[in-house]
């Protein structure tokens, strides 16, 4: 199998911002610093999920959500996020009627994928190449495997609805995640001043990189994104959403992003 | 706050504290009436409770397992059920929104339906009050439907993301609005002006967002009701004569039972059925006020298909209310339409996991393309609908065999689009595909949710096909009313709460006169209405 295009490894646009840079500033209150705080300093050990499949867990999940850049103690932890929904039972609030209960969805899928790749490799998930790993994950999307080993789960339902939505609600709740696509992150009570297009408070993200290509959205690279000098000043004049007298929101006209 | 025994019957035990409950709960104390109204979730200070954490503020959903078929299964939680005192007001967008008049007489004069048991201009007024109340900002002139006076606050600046669905309105001929928006564009008492820090949905931490816990539940309680949270009411108690006597809740760990002349049902559109439908007994065999069989029927949700595109600019739509642009153009022109109904859009501004469910759950897509089309969030701009789906017999809540912890029956609801539902949704992504190149996005994609629930226990003036009367009393029952989203006979193309909060105005009113009338079960003699 020849290299993907999405096999190329992440690159965030944002190299240099740091949310948890804004710790002290009125970006952040106490009980967010609280939240922030914990979730950063004490990710959940595993009490749910036996060792076995904890570590099935996070093979897949370093699949769906590649952290290659980071170091292990850098690394979000989503699997222990997840084992810990899973010990406390603490659900979306939808069982899907062709699903069963969480724990048990979990337990099931979990066991579906392991079977999977043992029925298609003759080897456990684990032990596959990334490129195998990666075409298995699709095909458990697309419903294309045993359906005997799902009792009765739906591969597609459990991939997207379960394994990869909680997932991104755990990964994208991380300080790290935030970093890397430019969100503002916490931001009570100061909030923001400058909402217009392309104008940003100094207290939020710099876009020091275009964007990369997304396989999918292959006509996404085309910003024209100046590799320096953006004035950073311009954030501080915010007519561009300001109506003139008379003339119903001139804001329409195309903004145009200082590339001097 | 006022406490009441359990074994004193008060005039109104109210089950919900939310657009309906909230203001029920206010607008009957402030007459005079004795009230206690119950919510299972808690009673936040937004100021201390509130973190700009959208993991940390799922405290404000109803998370508890509901099963979900169908051939379209909802999904509930974070888009359309709340789990607080003030209930989804608490996460709502505060887009506020009233119906296009024709839709109170949507089978009369449109020919879909059912029709609302009152007629456009008694809802207009209370429009008027329910806006007053929650000092609506929106535009001096609003394109659509009959005039109406000036919004109480002055509109919000318009967002980048906003401006995206403006310019591509312009483009495309049609009118756009700046959108009444439920957050302060000026100080209102202690509270400041939005300081557009744009963690609406899940919770305000400024208390600018005008929800119920900051404008009807600060009323009922300074005019004496008493707010119960942390209950979990599990059954309405019915008498002899087969009338309502109280409600069975759970609070710190044990069961206990309130007394009451009146009961009112204010759980939304999952919850109230359910109660109604546990509340079974010998006088009521099939649950309480369902002699028509109705009750959990006719469940409505609306479609909230989006589409999404990548702008050259940045939008950056983390900042401010996530929806400061509206076009109500379907709602109100039906040339051209192959399809009952109406829909709205507004700009988008999803947070981070927000945003990343509806991708992987609608792509599948995952590894190195996930995080490069998430690092696209900056520059991502979305129009979404809220879509006017028919009211099916077939779409329904039940109780299912199983329990939860506290040994009530779950909930199963099943919610299939039927074929005039997938027709008004293919038309809105076409002409929100159109709108959205015209604004200048690329490489668009397209995903389907719902949001909002409506319907379960209609109102309308035949007992054989509604639940309750046009004063949320139930036929059956005297003493038991239903308020809240549950009694929308129809969805209409508009998010439902300023309806909620204004058709619990107007019940309100109803009841008082019906008690002054000597035509209401408690014998005290409320304050005259004031309004």
């Amino acid at each position: 199998m020849t290299e993907k295009p999405s096999d190329k490894p992440f690159e965030t646009p944002y190299p240099t911002y740091d949310v948890l840079g804004k710790w002290d500033s009125p970006s952040f209150n106490d009980q967010t610093r609280r939240v922030v705080a914990d979730r950063l300093s004490n990710p959940p050990a595993r009490r749910f999920l036996e060792e076995a499949e904890f570590a099935l867990l996070r093979a897949v999940i370093d699949v769906i959500l590649p952290q290659p850049e980071r170091d292990e103690d850098r690394r979000i932890p989503v699997e222990a996020f997840i084992d810990e929904m899973l010990f406390a039972n603490r659900g979306s609030g939808t069982r899907y009627a062709d699903a069963p209960p969480m724990r048990e969805a979990w337990r099931r899928g979990l066991a579906g994928i392991e079977q999977e790749a043992r029925r298609r490799h003759g080897k456990g998930f684990e032990s596959l190449s990334n490129d195998r790993k990666q075409a298995l994950l699709h095909a458990i999307d697309q419903g294309d495997v045993d359906p005997q080993a799902w009792e009765g789960l739906k591969p597609q339902r459990f991939f997207r609805h379960v394994l990869l939505k909680e997932s991104v609600k755990i990964y994208y709740a991380h300080p790290y995640a935030w970093n890397e696509i430019g969100f503002g992150g916490p931001a009570s009570p100061r909030g923001y001043v400058r909402l217009g297009s392309d104008m940003r408070d100094p207290w939020e993200a710099r876009e020091e990189r275009i964007p990369q290509k997304t396989e999918r959205l292959s006509r996404a690279g085309s910003f024209r994104m100046p590799s320096s000098g953006r004035a950073p000043l311009k954030a501080a004049h915010p007519t561009s959403s300001v109506p003139a007298n008379g003339c119903r929101w001139p804001s329409l006209r195309k903004t145009r992003r200082s590339t001097s | 706050m006022a406490e009441f025994a359990e074994n004193e019957a008060v005039d109104f035990v109210i089950v919900g504290t939310g657009a309906g409950g909230g203001v029920l709960a206010a607008r009957l104390a402030e007459a005079g009436f004795s009230v206690v109204a119950f919510d299972a979730g808690a009673f936040y200070r937004p100021l201390e409770d509130f973190a700009s954490d959208e993991k940390e503020q799922e405290k404000l959903y109803w998370l508890d397992e509901r099963i979900s078929g169908g051939d379209d299964p909802l999904e509930f939680g974070s888009n359309n059920s709340g789990k607080a005192v003030g209930g989804s007001t608490v996460h709502f967008q505060m887009v506020t929104l009233r119906f296009r008049p024709e839709w109170f007489k949507s089978r009369t004069l449109l020919g879909y339906g059912h029709d609302w048991p009152m007629d456009w201009r008694e809802m207009w007024r209370y429009y008027a009050l329910a806006e007053d109340a929650m000092k609506i900002a929106g535009p001096v002139r609003y394109p659509w439907g009959p005039k109406r006076g000036r919004y109480p606050y002055r509109e919000h600046e318009l967002s980048a993301s906003a401006l995206v669905l403006a310019k591509g309105a312009e483009a495309l001929g049609v009118a756009w609005a700046p959108t009444p928006t439920a957050t302060l564009s000026a100080p209102r008492g202690e509270a400041h002006p939005c300081v557009y820090r744009g963690f609406c949905k899940i919770g305000c931490s400024t208390n600018a967002k005008q929800s119920m816990l900051v404008t009807f539940i600060p009323r009922a309680l300074k005019a004496g009701a008493e707010i119960r949270d942390l209950a979990m009411v599990g059954r309405v108690e019915t008498g002899a004569d087969g009338r309502a006597t109280g409600v069975h809740y759970y609070r710190n760990g044990a069961w206990h039972f309130q007394k009451a002349r009146n009961v009112v049902v204010s759980g939304y559109s999952i919850e109230t059925p359910r109660l109604l439908l546990n509340s079974a007994s010998p006088r009521h065999p099939d649950g309480l006020a369902n002699s028509s069989g109705l009750v959990g029927k006719g469940l409505m949700a609306h479609s909230n298909d989006a589409v999404w595109g990548v702008m050259e600019e940045e939008i950056r739509w983390y900042k401010g209310p996530p929806s400061l642009a509206v076009c109500e153009h379907w709602n109100y022109e039906d040339e051209g339409k192959d399809f009952f109904g109406g829909y709205s859009f507004m700009s988008q501004g999803p947070l981070p996991t927000d945003f990343a469910t509806s991708l992987v759950s609608n792509e599948g897509v995952f590894g190195h393309e996930l995080r490069r089309w998430m690092a696209l969030y900056n520059h991502m701009a979305g129009l979404k609908i809220v879509g006017e789906t028919m009211a099916q017999d077939e779409n329904r809540v039940e109780l299912s065999d199983e329990k939860d912890a506290l040994g009530l029956p779950i909930p199963r609801v099943t919610f299939s689009y039927c074929d005039n539902d997938k027709r008004m949704i293919a038309h809105a992504r076409a002409f929100m595909k159109r709108m959205l190149q015209a604004a200048g996005g690329s490489d668009l994609y397209e995903t389907s949710s719902t949001a909002h629930l409506m319907g379960g226990c209609r109102m309308g003036d035949d007992p054989r096909t509604s639940v309750v009367d046009a004063s949320g009393r139930s036929w059956d029952i005297d003493n038991l009313f239903v308020c809240d989203g549950s009694l929308f006979p129809t969805a209409g193309g508009v998010n439902p709460s300023l309806t909620i909060v204004a058709n619990s105005l107007r019940i309100a009113e109803r009841i008082i006169e019906l008690n002054r009338r000597g035509d209401l079960a408690p014998i005290r003699r409320g304050r005259a209405f004031p309004c």
